[in-house]
């Protein structure tokens, strides 16, 4: 006869042992989401189970947004009807203007040979709520998979650049802001041309261009536009501008401090943009001779296209 | 369960579905649109340390880490620091479990906000592991002001409880 204790004594494993299985689980899925980006699969599944929740969560402060419109007065109306009317005359000129200028563009490009830049798409999104990570600077809207977004479409309003699309869900996107710390644009000075790169200042809700040489010519005041080499924003959009320098004797790069041009840490709506140009493929990088067996493969690649 | 405090009766076990409830209320609460995280309370930590207290054979281990993998994706961070953080606190809550609830008020809530800050302690090393920058001391108002919703928490939990245990007197 086999001696098995009483049900009410059976409490499975000890807590200790549990707290190392669920531990080494944990430390296992962060390793492959922080390292491989393997656990993207069991994300979405997840988000897709956290979604009605957030949606939930969302209601409350749409409510009372809803409300607050209800109740703004005919007067307030009248007056925004007003100066939206002021601007949209000012923005279709500019528009007309911008028409001949594409076109003369285009034809000038076309004389030249450069290849014809492709019309860039752009969709409104609402910002649904910010990233609830301290760590880092992002904010979901409610554009997803399902609507067409790819992970690195630009997202912008009205005034500037916003951020980019880091990770798709079905129902709805994160964008990671200009401002996060791992965020990188590369920029150009509109007054003379200048290239730089625009890192995020994280939690001082700046930018900052790093390695800018000291007597680079670069003013308080200039206006930062994307410039487009980095294949993932398009060129000419607002970034920033510089509100601060610190050049020190000491250090041979100077310290460039930058204001968002676009509403960062505001407003509702943004369009999440898809740039859809054919670029050439970046050509591969010289390998060291050591790397011998990639280099046979390459060569093999080589000979395959010879024949 | 019930010896910490002299006005509480025996109180019935909880059914899961209460459980189920506080925990969604609670993602909910988390997923609400705040202005600054860091000084917001993490409601999901606090309903999962008050379960893995009163009720450490039916809300364990497992549970603090599937809630806390779903706290991840929802919120859209590194897949697994939540969950790591939650069953660490479920540790914890069970261990302390059967002293917690001996103390008065005061002295539980101190217990509560020095777990929350523990998990807080792992989140912020996994996050400066995975080359994240130090967010600011501020992230620690948020085990503090968890603690302070302590005794609240643990009176509305015990509410359906209780309310089966009058009917049971009359």
């Amino acid at each position: 006869m086999e001696h098995t204790p009483p049900p009410f004594f059976k409490r499975g494993p000890a807590p200790l042992v549990r707290l190392f299985f669920f531990a080494s689980l944990s430390l296992a899925l962060l390793v492959l989401d922080a390292r491989f980006r393997y656990a993207e699969g069991l994300r979405g599944v997840l988000a897709l189970a956290a979604y009605p929740l957030q949606r939930a969560a969302t209601a409350p402060v749409e409510l009372l947004r809803t409300v607050g419109d209800y109740f703004s007065t005919q007067a307030q109306l009248f007056e925004e009807n007003a100066a939206l009317r002021a601007k949209n005359l000012a923005l279709s000129q500019a528009a007309q203007r911008f028409e001949t200028a594409e076109a003369d563009a285009a034809q000038l490009r076309r004389l030249i040979g450069a290849a014809e830049k492709l019309e860039v798409k752009a969709r409104p999104a609402e910002i649904l709520y910010a990233g609830r990570d301290p760590y880092s600077h992002k904010v979901f809207v409610n554009l997803g998979e399902r609507q067409g977004v790819k992970p690195g479409s630009p997202v912008t309003d009205e005034a500037g650049v916003i951020g980019q699309v880091t990770r798709v869900h079905p129902l709805v996107s994160e964008v990671t802001l200009v401002t996060d710390q791992d965020h990188v644009v590369p920029i150009q000075v509109v007054r003379n041309g200048l290239r730089a790169i625009a890192f995020g200042g994280g939690a001082s809700g700046m930018l900052e261009l790093r390695f800018t040489a000291g007597n680079a010519e670069i003013q308080n005041g200039d206006r930062l536009v994307t410039s487009g080499i980095d294949g993932t924003y398009p060129a000419g959009l607002p970034v920033a501008t510089v509100v601060r320098i610190e050049r020190d004797a000491e250090n041979s790069f100077a310290r460039v401090i930058c204001r968002p041009a676009g509403g960062v840490d505001r407003g509702r709506f943004v369009l999440v943009l898809s740039d859809e140009t054919a670029r050439p493929p970046r050509p591969e990088e010289a390998q060291s001779g050591k790397d011998r067996r990639s280099d046979k493969a390459r060569r093999a690649r080589v000979k395959e296209k010879d024949a | 369960m019930a010896f910490g405090s002299k006005s509480e009766h025996i109180l019935r076990p909880a059914r899961a579905s209460t459980v189920a409830a506080s925990l969604a209320i609670a993602l909910l609460l988390n997923f609400l649109p705040w202005k600054d995280m860091r000084l917001v309370p993490d409601f999901v930590a606090l309903v999962l340390t008050f379960w893995c207290v009163r009720q450490p054979r039916l809300v364990g281990l497992g549970v603090a880490w599937t809630v806390g993998l779903l706290v991840d994706a929802g919120n859209g961070v590194l897949l697994g620091q939540h969950a790591l953080a939650y069953s660490l606190l479920a540790f914890l809550s069970i261990w302390f479990s059967r002293r917690l609830l001996w103390f008065g008020a005061m002295l539980q809530a101190a217990h509560v906000a020095l777990m929350l800050a523990v998990a807080q302690t792992l989140v912020l090393l996994v996050r400066l592991a995975a080359g994240d920058p130090f967010p600011g001391w501020a992230i620690y108002v948020s085990p503090l002001a968890g603690a302070l919703l302590w005794p609240m928490v643990s009176w509305l939990l015990t509410l359906p409880q209780r309310r089966l245990e009058r009917e049971q007197t009359i």
